[in-house]
């Protein structure tokens, strides 16, 4: 495994993963045990971001710190790999109308019927890999590598809350109505997002995530 | 029988271009998709609480362009910093860093700033909307936290104070806000960059365009070159990151900056210059300073590099930076 530090700004290191599983366990490893002066940790798709209070912590002893727990973490992201030590057992299982406008675009890309498309998608077992682009859209890992797809080149302007979605090598459900430009399957009715929930995302990092079809 | 206000409110009469209601934000929620917001020049946010004897963590009022017109419905001591404006009490001139005392019904009129962008204003109490996850910041990007003022608007008045007003006027540290330099860290991805792109920041002067919000600041200026052109997997990014998109003009990135982001970033804005970059208005020119990092700092750079490759301490110590910035809002 190789862990790269660098630096972003005086309050921040930027550290590069060789996989996104390695991302969720040093995520994890650090929210059980955060070192002196961590603010956050941002998740993405390959790296994750340390924030720290440089009146709190310096670089000089965050970068040994960090690259202790990435390590740490490649032992843990192997056990994930092992289905007997699955870290999370909890499953969230989102219902999806198939009825999207670009299921029959998708299908016709990827060279399969739409119903074929449906069954990879719900086959799926999907994780969240990281949260971003908007307050709690997850980017789920486990896509069929067959659905991959990059995004649509004309992005649209309105999606509705609720849509399921692919592009590149991930799967999401917008949690709000906004802009986006991934394949647009279908739609579901759990709700993603809610303020009066704690934490008001349904998915977090590390959340693993199954789609079940239904008809209305 | 009437109802009594049981809390003392404020009515906005004119909101001016933007005005939205500001603390410390809400670092924590990075991980779900939501950044940390905050006053965008939080040494003016910090001293307008002090001069008003509320905790530094109090919501304030945060102006773009100024305009801002409310009127008091009780009595109250306020102070008005950050981008100098000409404040009036019921056309009576009032000073800016420096405690007012307003009746019940007086107006408050906060005009133009001369320079800068963003003013604070802090009430005596704090001005008490319903926090959202922690904090009572309006985050534009993500649409989280109090509305943005209109006409109309009443906002509460709290009664968390700690101690008493006790200066009457605070000595600007500046004076005016005075040219925008703005120190820079290289990274953390230098190397999608040709060598010369840092070298091309240090040494052109930037200009603000007016696309710019609290999201952040659009420049215009020499584009900085990549050397690698394939695409950046979506990765955290941190208020005064200089994120480059196709076009090589940099996007400084300001407190409602995306948690995330897809462009490659050349280098991040030291935290003690963040409050200067939160005042830039479109048009004002920007200079970047190119610090090295500081040797001491080595796991900035990659371990197994060659010790040779880092600078020699003693250049590096005109350089250094400090540790002391408490200006941190991640």
């Amino acid at each position: 495994m190789t862990t790269h530090i660098r630096t972003a700004g005086s309050s921040a290191l930027l550290v590069c993963l060789d996989t996104p599983k390695h991302v969720t366990a040093l995520y994890h490893d650090l929210q059980a045990d955060p070192p002196e002066g961590f603010i956050e940790a941002i998740p993405a798709a390959e790296t994750v971001m340390v924030v720290f209070d440089p009146s709190r912590a310096a670089a000089t002893t965050l970068g040994p710190r960090l690259r202790a727990a990435a390590e740490r973490a490649s032992m843990s992201a192997r056990a994930i790999d092992d289905p007997s030590m699955r870290q999370n057992p909890v499953v969230v299982t989102i219902p999806v109308v198939y009825d999207g406008p670009d299921l029959h675009e998708t299908a016709r890309r990827v060279g399969f019927g739409v119903d074929e498309v449906v069954r990879r998608h719900v086959a799926g077992e999907y994780v969240v890999a990281f949260c971003g682009f908007a307050p709690g859209f997850a980017y789920l890992s486990g896509l069929d590598s067959a659905l991959i797809l990059p995004r649509r080149s004309l992005p649209r302007t309105r999606i509705p809350a609720g849509s399921v979605a692919v592009s590149d090598r991930y799967t999401c459900v917008y949690p709000h109505e906004s802009p986006g430009g991934w394949h647009l399957l279908g739609r579901t009715s759990t709700v993603m997002w809610d303020l009066e929930r704690e934490p008001p995302a349904l998915l977090t990092p590390g959340t693993r995530v199954r789609f079940e079809q239904v008809t209305t | 029988m009437t109802d009594l206000p049981l809390v003392p409110t404020i009515e906005v009469l004119s909101p001016g271009p933007l005005t939205t209601v500001q603390d410390l934000g809400r670092p924590g929620h990075a991980a779900i998709g939501v950044g940390a917001a905050g006053a965008a020049d939080l040494g003016s946010h910090r001293l307008a609480n002090r001069l008003v004897g509320n905790p530094e963590a109090a919501a304030v009022l945060e102006l773009t362009y100024g305009g801002l017109r409310l009127r008091f419905e009780a009595a109250a001591t306020l102070a008005v910093t950050g981008a100098p404006c000409p404040v009036m009490v019921d056309g009576r001139a009032a000073g800016m860093d420096s405690p007012i005392s307003v009746r019940a019904g007086q107006q408050l009129i906060v005009g133009l700033p001369t320079e800068g962008v963003r003013t604070y204003l802090a009430v005596r109490g704090g001005i008490d909307v319903p926090p959202v996850l922690g904090s009572r910041s309006t985050d534009l990007l993500s649409g989280i936290g109090p509305p943005v003022l209109e006409a109309g608007t009443r906002l509460p008045i709290g009664r968390r104070v700690e101690g008493f007003p006790n200066v009457d006027i605070a000595p600007r540290r500046h004076g005016p806000l005075g040219p925008a330099i703005l120190r820079v860290l290289p990274g953390p991805r230098d190397d999608w960059f040709l060598p010369e792109a840092l070298r091309t920041l240090g040494e052109s002067a930037y200009v603000v365009t007016s696309e710019s919000n609290r999201v952040g600041a659009r420049l215009d200026g020499p584009a900085l070159k990549r050397a690698v052109h394939e695409e950046l997997p979506s990765e955290g990014v941190v208020s005064g990151a200089l994120q480059v998109p196709p076009d090589g003009r940099p996007i400084l990135f300001l407190a409602d900056h995306p948690v995330t982001g897809g462009y490659p970033v050349l280098a991040v804005v030291i935290a003690e210059d963040l409050d200067r970059a939160g005042q830039l208005r479109a048009g004002d020119a920007v200079h970047f300073r190119v610090l090295r990092p500081d040797p001491v700092a080595a796991p900035a750079v990659d371990s197994r590099a060659p010790r040779g490759a880092l600078p020699a301490a003693s250049r590096a110590r005109d350089h250094r930076v400090t540790s002391r910035s408490a200006g941190i809002r991640l």
